[in-house]
């Protein structure tokens, strides 16, 4: 060990394909650099803890999220398609589709999937902390999560947090 | 050139995978020895100096061998 071992805590409080990314892709990095990793998944984050993650993704509302295809040639595949919310709003079925096309990208593009990435953390130690309150208001117990989440409150994260040298909320 | 106790491949993954299994492969060898991690993620240069650093492995070479292939020879220090 290079220094006193680093400390990582980070919130995790967004549940949508993309926003799944960022929190265990950061918790991983720093848990293979040997830093003691915890995350606190509240809110629309907490279903991330669940043992089958359905995150989905919305291209609608979300002007920076590239439109792009997964398959064709490299040119077709760099083409970003105009989609008006009108037309993304009325399709049904169209946030399945962003979804498959976004796990299809990623795939190709040699991504590990979030439940590769959370099982990455697993391995390493990462602890994994849902957040009581949310579990109360959204009706989620603790069965419904993976046998590795904790459950904690605000005051219990804070405590670890405060001895943390990066914190982060996501 | 030190002897590699262990080669690790790691092409096509993407950003963190290399440094996770390269943490992995770690674990496998002796202290003392060699790890030799191939990746194509141009983010694996600055990724695993800051790595090595964070780690105190020593990073004894890293490599841009070209066509998008970096290769890493790692020493466990600990």
């Amino acid at each position: 060990m290079a220094d006193k071992q680093k400390r990582l805590a980070l919130v995790a409080s967004r549940g949508t394909l993309d926003w799944a990314y960022p929190p265990f892709i950061l918790a991983s990095a720093a848990a293979a650099m040997d830093w003691e990793v915890g995350v606190f998944f509240t809110f629309y984050g907490l279903p991330l803890l669940k043992k089958e993650i359905d995150a989905k993704v919305s291209p609608l509302g979300n002007p920076a999220m590239p439109m792009k295809m997964p398959f064709g040639s490299e040119g077709f595949q760099n083409i970003e398609w105009p989609m008006p919310n009108l037309l993304m709003a009325n399709i049904p079925g169209f946030e399945s589709m962003a979804t498959g096309l976004m796990k299809k990208m990623f795939k190709n593009k040699g991504v590990a999937t979030v439940e590769e990435m959370r099982e990455a953390c697993i391995d390493m130690d990462v602890r994994l902390i849902g957040c009581q309150m949310t579990m109360d208001v959204f009706g989620f117990s603790k069965d419904d999560f993976i046998e590795e989440a904790e459950v904690a409150g605000a005051a219990a994260f804070l405590a670890f947090a405060a001895e943390a040298e990066v914190n982060m909320f996501i | 050139m030190s002897d590699v106790a262990k080669v690790l491949d790691c092409s096509g993954m993407l950003c963190p995978m290399p440094v996770v299994k390269t943490r992995k492969a770690m674990k496998e060898i002796e202290v003392g020895e060699v790890l030799e991690m191939i990746s194509t993620d141009p983010g694996s240069m600055p990724d695993m100096q800051a790595w090595a650093k964070q780690t105190g492995h020593e990073l004894l070479s890293a490599t841009d061998e070209g066509n998008n292939v970096f290769r890493f020879l790692i020493k466990k220090t600990h």
